[in-house]
């Protein structure tokens, strides 16, 4: 149990996918303008992130590695997470609308988000179990909503001030992307990394 | 501004006749007796290193104001920038090289300030900025400490390898091995009795902060004196996280901004690689200032209720 949660706090904050190990930026940029649909999108992105924690380790393990076909893994998790998530998309429009309508318009944008293959290709690395991984992928998709709803909060502020024109958009984004990161340097070594 | 016959305002229309020269002004008379001691302590050096550090700050200031082409004149004269140039050289060892001291102003002033509008508008503490770039930068130039012409510990660094403490008199006086500003326990809180007389700091920031530290340090069984006069936390108490532009407004949202601060100091001492975590706690709290005031507004008067 103490093991999961070292798993968890360490995936939010000392090796933040966003912040520390730089994965996912397209959708922190792109998604991060409001709050609200960041948060949508940092559910939608724990959502699928879950999802391609479980295909993928069954994948790795019942199926690359008894046949020896480990090199296909990249290929192989690709294709099995984006139609996977395509599945998922179809199901959700005729089950739950509302829950559709919620993150609908965000999987199809991340089903090939280089966020999502790495951590399918980490669990393997990192030997993780089933368990292991899916609070791995957890705590990935609440440290991605994290980064993303502070970005958002903090470019909804900066939407009314007096920033040269030059640097509106993805040039304060990403300048800001980097003093956050700065910030969370500062859990380097919390919880052994 | 400069149509003085006719000025049309929102509410509120009664004014306190603070201006932001005034209350910069207060600000550096406040950190007078914490530089004496730095002066004291740490010799020419440290003089040298708050003069550059100024003087960073002012010139780099200027530049972009004269590139943005607003008048020059009233930026400078606010005074923002000579206190951002005496903060960061209050979190800078006393060994900085004069040339790092520089380039730490002119990228908090740049990255931390102008590139978001200049003051009002940043985000985070420009020389909170400053410092954490020279930090990742130049791992080894921050964390050579000299006291008394000898290399020596910060008493934090010193707990960290033997579990041992540092006499609470050395951390009250300061005479202690640290930053510039910080090791000077009693100087500090006099130029904060001054600001609080002032009105220009918000007690509950600096209360909640300090405050949430001597809890979590006593629920852990640490020692509270200890981890509240060491590390700088005092000069971040009275002078970082008081910050106006980059702490929140609402008093509910100060409440938890500054006991989130204080919780993540003892969560990076603790836990973490890094023996200080003043610096972090502020700039990872300044990340979250737009939901709090957005979450936790206060109640605005007249509001009727909304049951």
């Amino acid at each position: 149990m103490e093991n999961l949660l070292l798993i968890f706090a360490g995936t939010v904050l000392v090796n933040n996918f966003v912040l520390a190990q730089f994965l996912g930026i397209c959708p922190y940029l792109g998604v991060s303008r409001q709050v609200d649909t960041a948060f949508s999108m940092g559910m939608a992105v724990t959502f699928v992130m879950t999802m391609a924690a479980m295909v993928t380790f069954f994948i790795q393990n019942y199926l690359l590695i008894p046949l020896g076909l480990e090199y296909l893994q990249t290929v192989s998790f690709i294709l099995v997470i984006a139609s996977l998530v395509q599945l998922v998309e179809i199901f959700l429009r005729k089950v739950s609308p509302v829950l559709y309508r919620a993150l609908g318009i965000f999987l199809p944008l991340i089903t090939t988000n280089c966020a999502i293959m790495g951590l399918a290709l980490l669990i393997p690395r990192e030997g993780y179990n089933f368990i292991e991984a899916i609070v791995f992928a957890l705590g990935a998709g609440v440290g991605f909503t994290l980064a993303i709803v502070l970005m958002a909060g903090l470019r909804e502020q900066l939407e009314m001030s007096d920033m040269p024109q030059a640097l509106r958009g993805g040039a304060i984004t990403l300048i800001m992307a980097g003093l956050m990161a700065m910030a969370f340097m500062g859990f380097a070594g919390v919880i052994g990394t | 501004m400069e149509d003085k016959k006719l000025l049309i305002t929102p509410a509120p229309h009664i004014r306190s006749g603070d201006t932001v020269p005034g209350v910069m002004e207060g600000v550096i008379f406040a950190l007078v007796p914490a530089m004496f001691a730095a002066a004291y302590f740490f010799g020419f050096a440290a003089l040298q290193i708050i003069l550059t550090c100024i003087l960073a700050c002012v010139v780099t200031e200027a530049l972009w104001v004269y590139a943005r082409k607003k008048d020059v004149r009233a930026y400078l004269g606010d005074g923002s920038a000579v206190v951002t140039g005496i903060l960061l050289a209050f979190t800078l060892p006393p060994t900085t090289p004069l040339w790092t001291a520089a380039l730490g102003g002119i990228i908090g002033i740049s990255l931390g300030k102008h590139i978001f509008g200049g003051l009002g508008y940043n985000v985070f503490n420009p020389a909170l900025v400053g410092r954490a770039f020279l930090t990742v930068s130049f791992p080894s130039l921050m964390t050579n400490w000299v006291f008394d012409g000898v290399t020596v510990a910060t008493p934090l660094e010193h707990y960290a390898a033997t579990e041992y403490i540092t006499s609470y008199w050395d951390l009250f006086v300061g005479s202690i091995g640290g930053c510039l500003g910080e090791t000077s326990a009693i100087l500090i809180l006099l130029g904060g009795a001054y600001l609080l007389y002032r009105g220009i700091i918000d007690w509950r920031l600096a209360l909640g902060y300090a405050g949430t530290v001597v809890i979590f340090a006593l629920l852990l069984g640490r020692d509270p004196i200890f981890h509240l006069f060491s590390g700088g936390l005092i000069l971040g108490a009275i002078f970082m996280i008081t910050d106006p532009v980059t702490s929140p407004i609402g008093r509910k949202a100060r409440w938890v901004y500054a006991i989130g601060a204080g919780l993540l100091v003892m969560v990076i001492r603790i836990w973490g690689a890094a023996p200080g975590g003043v610096l972090y706690s502020i700039l990872l709290m300044n990340a979250t200032v737009p939901l709090l005031d957005r979450y936790l507004p206060d109640r605005i008067f007249g509001e009727v209720s909304k049951k």
